[in-house]
């Protein structure tokens, strides 16, 4: 398909047909389908930008982060504490300083805020973590969860502690939610496919090569953790406006471990397959939980997930995708990184 | 008299990180991988105990069953999940763990639920004794005593058995070593019993200190107890045990001479200690510099 620009007839980018084929499919689940299903339905779109957003920092840079929830934590809180009306507010949080507790922000900016301010907070903790190599970033980065899940249960002026925050407005419809995934998978790709991008794939390949070839390694790990760290403080805010109840628990190691997982399945450094697994692992979390429920096999699901982890290690290490996009989705200026 | 207590707590602490820390040691040492399994252990530990005590197994003999199994648990883990790619890169190996580590998490949720149970010793263990002036139950006794005992058996074995000696040149070169005609995968798997014998006789005495467990239980326990083996230096056995009791002190001292509103931050102090070590002092107290950790 070619559309006319100016004089000259360009293809339409096959990202572009398969956003609007998306914007069509949550038109109709929007307006046919029963809330439940349209639930599920985001929980999946928010797991798919999780994964996309790891694999940025993951896949593309070869950083082991397992830091994603702590950020997701960050843009939460500091999303619903912007958000929330202000005359609830002084009950629910009556030692909330006078400057914070009388904001009461639109959704959007909220969300901006919460995304910007965790990736502040990835910059500071970038700065001494990223000089870490291989599993030692990965158990730095577990190690930064639990700091954070012991600030958010101890700053109980801010986040009532292990309570959590209850009632938190419901403003994450799967509209927004697929705005922002749209926009995530945007610029994963057009991160992926610059030089910027090949920079960052030069540098997992070889990282002493890559320096030698004139990359600032430092710098450019730097940028990508805090971008990754960016989209996963915007969907720690979607989170929260979606469950409407946040406690420092909900950002888990285990929830680290399963954007991981979706990441490694769908291949290291593949959107496309970071899409696809993302897609079918938060469905089969979502469809297993009612089983579990239903025949009291609590974990079952996890089980299977870590069984299928352990599989792909084992047998197939690349995961789905491999680095690679099918050539469909592809413009014919996008090489392909193999 | 508060001096002993937190003297004595802290050598409680410290005893069970070292007991756990040599683990994860023994097997960085030789394979470079970070077992996150590790930490599952321990509860698996307190669970095997759990079930030898309600079928009135007397003490002594539960202790040892709960060491054999452990061991046993360290060969399964070892055939089931690393062998199968011990040339795999480092991060897989690390991503294995984690997988593996849920998954014994939550086949211990499936089988005993998520509630935490309650974990009774017979009761002579709860008997106190004064020492110093400050009443010690016979269980921290044994605690400080037995891991101490367990610790000196260890280097001994390492330093003076044959298969000592193999463990050693293995960690040191596996490439040589096989050239020699060690048998390096006997020597990874004897390296995972041992280190699973110890954790999961840990996850008793843990069980029985803090006298509830639950499926969850071992994952913070054992991460903290990486970061005691990175204070002592990964890869050395006596830098595992020097670095589980100066952790042990200092989580005691944090919580003990700071005001109270602070002890909520123990965790967060202990992790950031970690990355400061990994920066700062990356080979540890005791460990060799061979490879870039930062």
């Amino acid at each position: 398909m070619r559309i006319r620009v100016g004089t000259r007839k360009v293809p339409i980018p096959p990202l572009f047909i398969l956003g609007v084929i998306g914007l069509i499919a949550v038109a109709i689940a929007d307006t046919l389908l029963n809330p439940y299903i349209v639930s599920v339905i985001s929980f999946i779109f928010l797991y798919m930008m999780l994964a996309v957003s790891l694999n940025i920092t993951n896949g593309f840079t070869g950083l082991f982060s397992l830091g994603h929830p702590a950020f997701m934590g960050i843009g939460g809180y500091t999303a619903a504490l912007l958000v929330f009306p202000a005359a609830r507010k002084i009950h629910l949080l009556p030692n909330l300083p006078q400057w914070l507790s009388v904001q009461q922000w639109p959704f959007f900016p909220a969300i901006l805020i919460g995304g910007l301010f965790a990736a502040l907070v990835a910059f500071i903790i970038g700065y001494p973590v990223l000089r870490l190599k291989g599993h030692y970033l990965g158990v730095a980065t577990i190690g930064t969860i639990f700091i954070m899940r012991v600030v958010f249960r101890n700053a109980e002026q801010f986040t009532r502690g292990s309570l959590g925050l209850n009632g938190i407005p419901f403003k994450s419809s799967i509209w927004w939610i697929y705005l922002f995934l749209v926009i995530t998978v945007y610029v994963a790709w057009k991160i992926k496919f610059s030089s910027f991008g090949r920079a960052l794939f030069a540098m997992r390949e070889n990282e002493m090569a890559a320096s030698s070839l004139g990359i600032n390694v430092t710098s450019m790990k730097m940028i990508a953790f805090v971008v990754g760290a960016f989209f996963a403080g915007i969907s720690g805010g979607l989170w929260a406006h979606l469950t409407t109840v946040i406690t420092p628990d909900s950002f888990s190691v285990g929830l680290a471990f399963n954007i991981v997982v979706m990441v490694v399945i769908g291949g290291s450094g593949s959107i496309t397959g970071s899409l696809v697994a993302a897609g079918g692992i938060s469905l089969l979390i979502e469809y297993l939980r009612p089983l579990e429920e239903m025949l009291g096999l609590y974990g079952l699901g996890q089980i299977i997930i870590s069984i299928a982890l352990l599989l792909v290690l084992i047998f197939r290490v690349r995961g789905l995708f491999g680095t690679s996009e099918p050539k469909l989705l592809r413009n014919n200026s996008q090489r392909d990184i193999s | 008299m508060y001096v002993t207590e937190i003297f004595i707590n802290g050598l409680i602490q410290g005893s069970l990180y070292a007991l756990i820390a040599i683990g994860f040691t023994m097997i960085y040492g030789i394979l470079r991988l970070i077992n996150f399994a590790h930490g599952d252990v321990i509860m698996i530990g307190a669970f095997i105990n759990i079930g030898l005590l309600k079928m009135s197994v007397p003490w002594p003999i539960a202790i040892a069953c709960v060491l054999v199994l452990g061991a046993f648990i360290g060969f399964v883990i070892d055939k089931v999940a690393f062998y199968p790619m011990r040339d795999a890169p480092q991060v897989t190996g690390f991503i294995a763990s984690l997988a593996l580590s849920l998954l014994i998490q939550n086949l211990g949720i499936l089988l005993f639920t998520a509630q935490p149970k309650n974990f009774s010793l017979p009761d002579f263990f709860r008997e106190n004794i004064i020492v110093g002036g400050v009443k010690v139950t016979f269980l921290s006794i044994i605690i400080i005593f037995s891991s101490i005992i367990l610790l000196a058996l260890l280097l001994l074995f390492v330093h003076k058995t044959k298969m000592g000696v193999a463990m050693r040149a293995t960690a040191e070169n596996m490439r040589v070593a096989r050239l020699m005609g060690i048998k390096v995968n006997t020597v990874i798997m004897v390296a995972f019993m041992i280190g699973s014998a110890l954790a999961a006789y840990a996850g008793m005495l843990w069980g029985g200190r803090y006298g509830q467990v639950d499926p969850l239980m071992g994952f913070l326990p054992g991460l903290k107890a990486f970061v005691a083996a990175v204070i002592g230096g990964v890869g050395s056995i006596a830098g595992a045990a020097i670095g589980g009791y100066l952790l042990g002190f200092s989580e005691i001292l944090f919580v003990g001479l700071l005001p109270g509103r602070m002890s909520g931050y123990r965790d967060a102090f202990v992790f950031g200690l970690l990355i400061l070590i990994l920066l700062f002092m990356p080979n540890g107290i005791l460990g060799k510099s061979e490879e870039q950790r930062a």
